[in-house]
């Protein structure tokens, strides 16, 4: 056989050394991610920040003259009841929707809504916030008398239009993850379809389908641009459907282009930032860890 | 002969009561997405023309056409484009033809999920504080770009992945007999073989790329910029530039007076370029699996 010539084995050598870079890169841009956003935000992490302030009060006046106070309570309020709201929606549908188009519809159907579900997955988070700014502002005003319909309600919903993808696919594949044996046995029993699915399935795809929530959950606290639009911007605590909400998210977005860079306010948003990124990491990484679980059995 | 008891009519009565509510389920979501998209389309119907593609904003962005934002859209897709391709398409190769099952291969994917997992107002906040401070870029065409690259590298280093996963290991095993090098049985038969998949991934970031707000206002994106109308070269690398998305942000809630249509009609074209975008995508990857040979 004839042997590599020297040029060719360095090359050899080169391009798998270059591939091996790329590989670890995502590595790096995660810790890069955390690096940056933290250093930014650290020196008044250190200096002048008061946690127990941040967590605990709801007076935000990140510009006052006389006396400034960075309480985030209402915006993490915001985050949650939002996205609580958007998934006591997104879940029951997510779930229903591959419920569906996992075991009740034809070849046909199940790749058409699929498609539709991918659309859905497309449409940009800057368009889901211009529709609740105009199609469901008005919506609700007319509904429900409401003086403004840019609420929580509006961001909610927009919110569960938003998480409903990733909860269907998620969710499907889980369900598709149950092996077949599993449905002839039941059928074999002499259970119904809806039988099948409740006491057989649902118990069977538990764990991806949890996964499939907090992806969802994921998403919702992340979001940004649409509930900056959608849920009116106040700050509060908010007591009913229909009281206009903040979120950490919008937050960040509406006052990072006013805060002078590496002022105090401007370092808060970075902390804000951190607090949002090791948030989703904990969730995604459950998540993952869930999945790998039923990939073991 | 069978005759049906009570307990086989209860028990069909539940499977019809469940199939249609999954089913409404199913179509709740289904339907208000037509609604909508009909709705956008009718109120920006008397905007939308050629005049409104290639004229620039005018009068404080109250008449005019988005000439300006769709080029810098174009621009910040193309260059995030150009370096998370490469990038993308080296990190799913690494992934799927060298890595060992070991713990350095099981943190990658760890990344590369929590990268697709990161807020996209961190993404914005990191762009900041790496590209255009750190780094000195400034805010730019650059800045943002680099910003939306690394957000949509793992929606190429999955659809990578998982093309390049389809390919039958005999394919390499044959290449791998011949004499072939590692690098050469992936240049040669693996990539050719999966180039459609991979071309999914890459019009899926286009179309992330092009909707994505919130990573682009602090690192590039402008209000407002004047650009030359017609010309196609208006911006450079490091100049800021309007952007389609922030620009319909812009005009619907910091712009006050604005004729209505003129935001429908930037929701329109921004919302028909990402769902064509992802229609060619899907219409590949069906054709992609009518053709397959193996």
């Amino acid at each position: 056989m004839k042997g590599r010539t020297r040029f060719e084995s360095i090359k050899e050598w080169l391009i798998e050394r270059i591939i091996w870079i790329c590989g670890v890169s995502s590595i790096l841009f995660v810790f890069a991610i955390f690096f940056f956003v933290f250093r930014e935000g650290s020196a008044f992490l250190f200096r002048g920040f008061k946690p127990v302030e941040f967590f605990t009060s709801i007076e935000w006046y990140p510009t006052s003259q006389s006396h400034v106070r960075y309480g985030a309570l209402a915006l993490i309020l915001g985050t949650f009841s939002v996205t609580t709201l958007a998934m006591l929606i997104a879940i029951p549908f997510g779930l229903g929707a591959a419920i569906y188009i996992s075991e009740f519809c034809s070849a046909r159907v199940r790749e058409t809504v699929k498609i539709i579900i991918e659309l859905l997955a497309a449409i940009p988070s800057v368009v889901w916030g211009f529709i609740g700014l105009t199609i469901m502002n008005s919506l609700i005003i007319r509904l429900f008398h409401a003086p403004i319909g840019l609420t929580m309600l509006n961001g909610g919903i927009i919110l569960a239009l938003m998480s409903v993808p990733i909860v269907v696919s998620i969710g499907e594949d889980a369900l598709k993850a149950v092996p077949d044996s599993y449905r002839e046995a039941a059928i074999a029993m002499g259970c119904t379809r809806w039988q099948l699915v409740y006491r057989v399935l649902l118990p069977a795809a538990r764990n991806g389908l949890l996964a499939a929530v907090l992806l969802g959950i994921g998403r919702g606290i992340g979001e940004t641009m649409a509930v900056l639009m959608a849920t009116g911007h106040s700050i509060r605590i908010p007591t009913s459907l229909l009281d206009p909400v903040r979120t950490l998210t919008a937050t960040i977005a509406a006052e990072l282009g006013e805060a002078a860079v590496h002022s105090d306010h401007y370092q808060v948003l970075f902390i804000i930032g951190i607090l949002l990124f090791m948030i989703t990491f904990i969730i995604n990484l459950t998540a993952d860890l869930i999945v790998k679980g039923i990939r073991k059995q | 002969m069978f005759t049906a008891t009570p307990l086989t009519l209860k028990n069909e009565r539940s499977e019809k009561a469940a199939r249609l509510v999954f089913l409404s389920m199913t179509l709740l979501m289904v339907i208000p997405l037509l609604l909508i998209i009909l709705h956008l389309v009718a109120k920006a119907w008397p905007i939308l023309s050629l005049d409104f593609l290639i004229k620039n904003p005018s009068h404080g962005m109250r008449a005019g056409g988005v000439f300006a934002p769709l080029l810098g859209t174009i621009y910040l897709v193309l260059f995030s484009l150009l370096i998370a391709t490469p990038l993308g398409v080296m990190t799913a190769v690494y992934l799927n033809e060298y890595a060992r099952d070991n713990a350095l291969t099981r943190i990658i994917h760890l990344a590369v999920v929590n990268l697709a997992g990161v807020p996209s107002i961190v993404y914005a906040l990191f762009g900041l504080g790496a590209f255009v401070l750190a780094a000195g870029i400034g805010r730019s065409v650059l800045a943002a770009s680099l910003t939306l690259a690394i957000m949509t590298l793992p929606v190429i280093i999955t659809s990578t992945k998982e093309a390049l996963s389809s390919v039958p290991f005999a394919f390499r095993e044959a290449c791998w007999n011949v004499g072939a090098t590692r690098w050469q049985t992936i240049r040669h038969v693996v990539l050719p073989n999966s180039i459609n998949g991979i071309l999914t991934g890459i019009i899926l970031q286009v179309s992330r790329a092009a909707g994505e707000t919130a990573p682009v206002m602090f690192t590039g994106a402008v209000f407002y910029k004047a650009i030359r109308e017609g010309d196609f070269f208006a911006y450079g690398l490091l100049d800021q530039c309007m952007a389609l998305s922030m620009h319909l942000f812009t005009i619907s809630t910091q712009v006050p007076d604005v004729p209505d249509a003129l935001p429908y009609g930037t929701a329109v074209v921004l919302l028909g370029t990402v769902l064509l975008v992802n229609a060619f995508a899907i219409i590949l990857r069906v054709r992609l699996r009518s053709r397959k040979k193996w």
